[in-house]
């Protein structure tokens, strides 16, 4: 068991050093100069004042310095607990801009993705043994799955907020509001947040209802069902276990599809101009941000590594036979 | 008489037609008799053995019955025979290494299912069981995957016969063991029924050797049809049947070399039960098949407890 989690912590090691590394680089091997860009903000006439604020600025970002020293500031200041300073919205922190965006990113994540997960798994293991849902549900699922995310957002925009004029299409709340623990701000906050959840629900739904579907016939079929039948066990146990065994390889696809989940919910969040970090990555590569790039990779990759590990918990606490094979079986 | 069956006809539906399995077969079994149910891959014993307890989706009961215990069993409608199946008709699969729920542990998975039946569990009787077997009682503690193939099929054994039904049907269920494993299982099927635990037994097996030690009446069956009922000794030493003839000169003998005389196989293939043609079904493989052989030969008893269907033999 501590072998397992120990090599496990490894290899999220390894992946959390490749990952921080790629984020540092990807950012400066974009085209532009962000100090360029700020000074070009700033209006600065004269060129005197202006050489004196690109030398105070890459000093201030450590831009003069060489790469490979840069390189392990990051690092160190990574550590620190120190994300740098924004450029596109100098002076703010970094750690500002994500603790403000985080929590509009994970309102809209944390639920799309467990309840699509939860509800296609019961949609998909009530199709297995309906003929009419089955004939009803999987063709709605294909179209769903195969559906982009920003496509469904934006359909979904323009139909319920353009057209009907029910929902509102972008923002976290409105413009109107400011953020206050009363009542009428949440019912707004709300009303904001479920166009977005719904069309990521939506697309994440159709898969796990295709995937449950038939691992669950696969699993009715199987010999432990059959004997079961054969023995007289009502229909109501042999779908219990049935699909208490099909949802094991459901928490693997969980596992697997986390980042795409991830992926499309920042695209949602562009179509619908919500608050997230989605929005935030989009404005950080307009003005070429390396912190707030950096910053908002950062959150996303332990995001999801952390989620990824959770699972891999989950599934060695559901399948016992993961547990066998850490100890040795007695085979 | 614990079963009578009584011209029992089951077809497999299959796009091309109808295949006819099992072709009327009748035959009884007596309190605490066992039925070794011999014959070559295709002649209908699986079926037979699947007739009695659960048919599977393509299979049809086309007609004739099974009687058990003196009640009609509705064979055909699955889940009017769920009252009968584990109390009084029971299996061993042929899959026993798989047959457990993998994620459960196999004392809760036991008492679920006598739980989904209305039953209650006697943890004492299943305790004995066990050492019957030859199981340590922690088993009920541990997951399929922890036990070995040899556990996994004494576990089995002992689930299914834990209700004391009245008829047990075992299903190639020693076609994936060694040979000294072949024989403990028989050992401890032959202990079951001299404990009571099942009244009767059917045994399905292609190998006649094995059947011989632990049956007592050997059917030997051909192309979805009754060739030869007999006592074991009669069968094996007196067959009257020329495919069980056949059959039982084709088997090796222990300590017989055969570098001269080669053992001799039947030659030829069973027939196509999809649309087969009237008459013995065996005459095209058969030395003595004559003109006679075109009508169906009728199973006839040529002596007590004998039946053979051969015009040859009466």
């Amino acid at each position: 068991m501590r072998r397992y989690f120990g090599r496990k912590l490894l290899i999220y090691g390894l992946t959390f050093f490749m990952a921080v590394t790629v984020n540092w680089l990807v950012p400066r091997l974009m085209p532009g100069d962000p100090v360029a860009s700020m000074l070009a903000r700033a209006r600065v006439a004269q060129p005197e004042a202006q050489e004196a604020l690109r030398v105070y600025y890459n000093n201030l970002f450590g831009f003069d310095l060489p790469w490979w020293q840069q390189y392990l500031n990051s690092w160190g200041s990574l550590f620190r607990g120190d994300f740098g300073i924004s450029l596109w919205a100098f002076p703010t922190p970094v750690a500002d801009l994500l603790t403000r965006a985080v929590p509009y990113s994970l309102a809209l994540l944390v639920p799309s993705i467990l309840l699509s997960w939860v509800v296609g798994n019961r949609l998909g293991a009530l199709a297995a043994r309906r003929k009419v849902l089955d004939n009803t549900v999987l063709p709605v699922s294909y179209v769903l799955t195969a559906t982009p995310y920003l496509w469904l957002a934006a359909l979904m925009a323009w139909g319920f907020g353009v057209v009907w004029g029910i929902f509102p299409v972008a923002g976290g709340y409105s413009f109107s509001m400011t953020p206050s623990f009363t009542w009428d701000f949440f019912v707004d906050l709300f009303w904001h947040w479920l166009l977005p959840f719904s069309s990521l629900f939506l697309v994440a739904l159709g898969g796990w209802a295709i995937g449950m579907r038939n691992v669950i016939i696969y699993e009715l079929e199987s010999d432990y069902a059959n004997y079961m039948s054969a023995l007289g066990a009502p229909q109501k146990l042999i779908r219990r276990y049935a699909f208490r065994n099909a949802v094991l390889p459901q928490i693997t696809g969980l596992a697997l599809q986390l980042g795409v989940l991830v992926a499309g919910a920042l695209v949602t969040e562009i179509v619908f101009s919500y608050p997230g970090l989605g929005s935030l990555i989009l404005a950080a590569i307009q003005n070429k941000d390396f912190f707030l790039l950096q910053g908002a990779f950062l959150f996303i990759v332990l995001g999801v590594l952390i989620a990824n590990f959770i699972i891999d918990v989950v599934y060695v606490i559901v399948d016992p036979r993961t547990r066998v094979g850490m100890v040795g079986a007695a085979a | 008489m614990t079963l009578e069956v009584d011209d029992l006809r089951v077809y497999y539906r299959t796009l091309k037609g109808d295949v006819q399995a099992l072709d009327g077969v009748s035959f009884g079994l007596r309190d605490g008799e066992i039925l070794g149910l011999a014959g070559e891959s295709g002649c209908g014993k699986t079926t037979l053995g699947k007739a009695l307890i659960r048919l599977d989706g393509r299979m049809k009961h086309v007609g004739g019955s099974v009687t058990l215990d003196g009640q009609v069993l509705p064979i055909g409608e699955d889940a009017k025979m769920n009252p009968y199946r584990f109390k009084q008709v029971s299996l061993i699969p042929q899959y026993s290494m798989s047959a457990m729920n993998p994620t459960r542990k196999i004392g809760r998975m036991v008492r679920e299912l006598l739980e989904s039946r209305r039953e209650k569990l006697d943890l004492d009787e299943l305790h004995q069981r066990l050492e019957l077997v030859e199981l340590p009682k922690d088993v009920l503690g541990k997951y399929p995957i922890e036990l070995s193939g040899g556990m996994k099929q004494r576990m089995v054994m002992v689930i299914s016969t834990l209700l004391n039904p009245s008829l047990l049907i075992a299903d190639e269920i020693t076609s994936a063991l060694d040979v000294s494993t072949q024989k403990a299982v028989v050992t401890t099927l032959k202990g079951f029924r001299d404990r009571g635990f099942v009244k009767s037994m059917i045994f399905i097996t292609h190998d006649i050797s094995l059947t011989n030690q632990l049956a007592d009446t050997i059917m030997v069956m051909y192309a979805g049809k009754l060739a030869e009922k007999a006592p074991a000794s009669t069968v094996v030493n007196a067959p009257k049947h020329p495919y069980t003839q056949l059959l039982i000169s084709s088997l090796p003998e222990v300590g017989v070399r055969y570098a001269d005389k080669r053992l001799t196989g039947i030659p030829g293939n069973p027939p196509s039960l999809l649309k087969p043609e009237p008459g013995c079904r065996f005459r095209a493989r058969c030395p003595l098949a004559f003109e006679k052989c075109a009508e169906d030969p009728p199973p006839v008893e040529v002596e007590k407890d004998h039946v053979v269907a051969c015009w040859k033999a009466a």
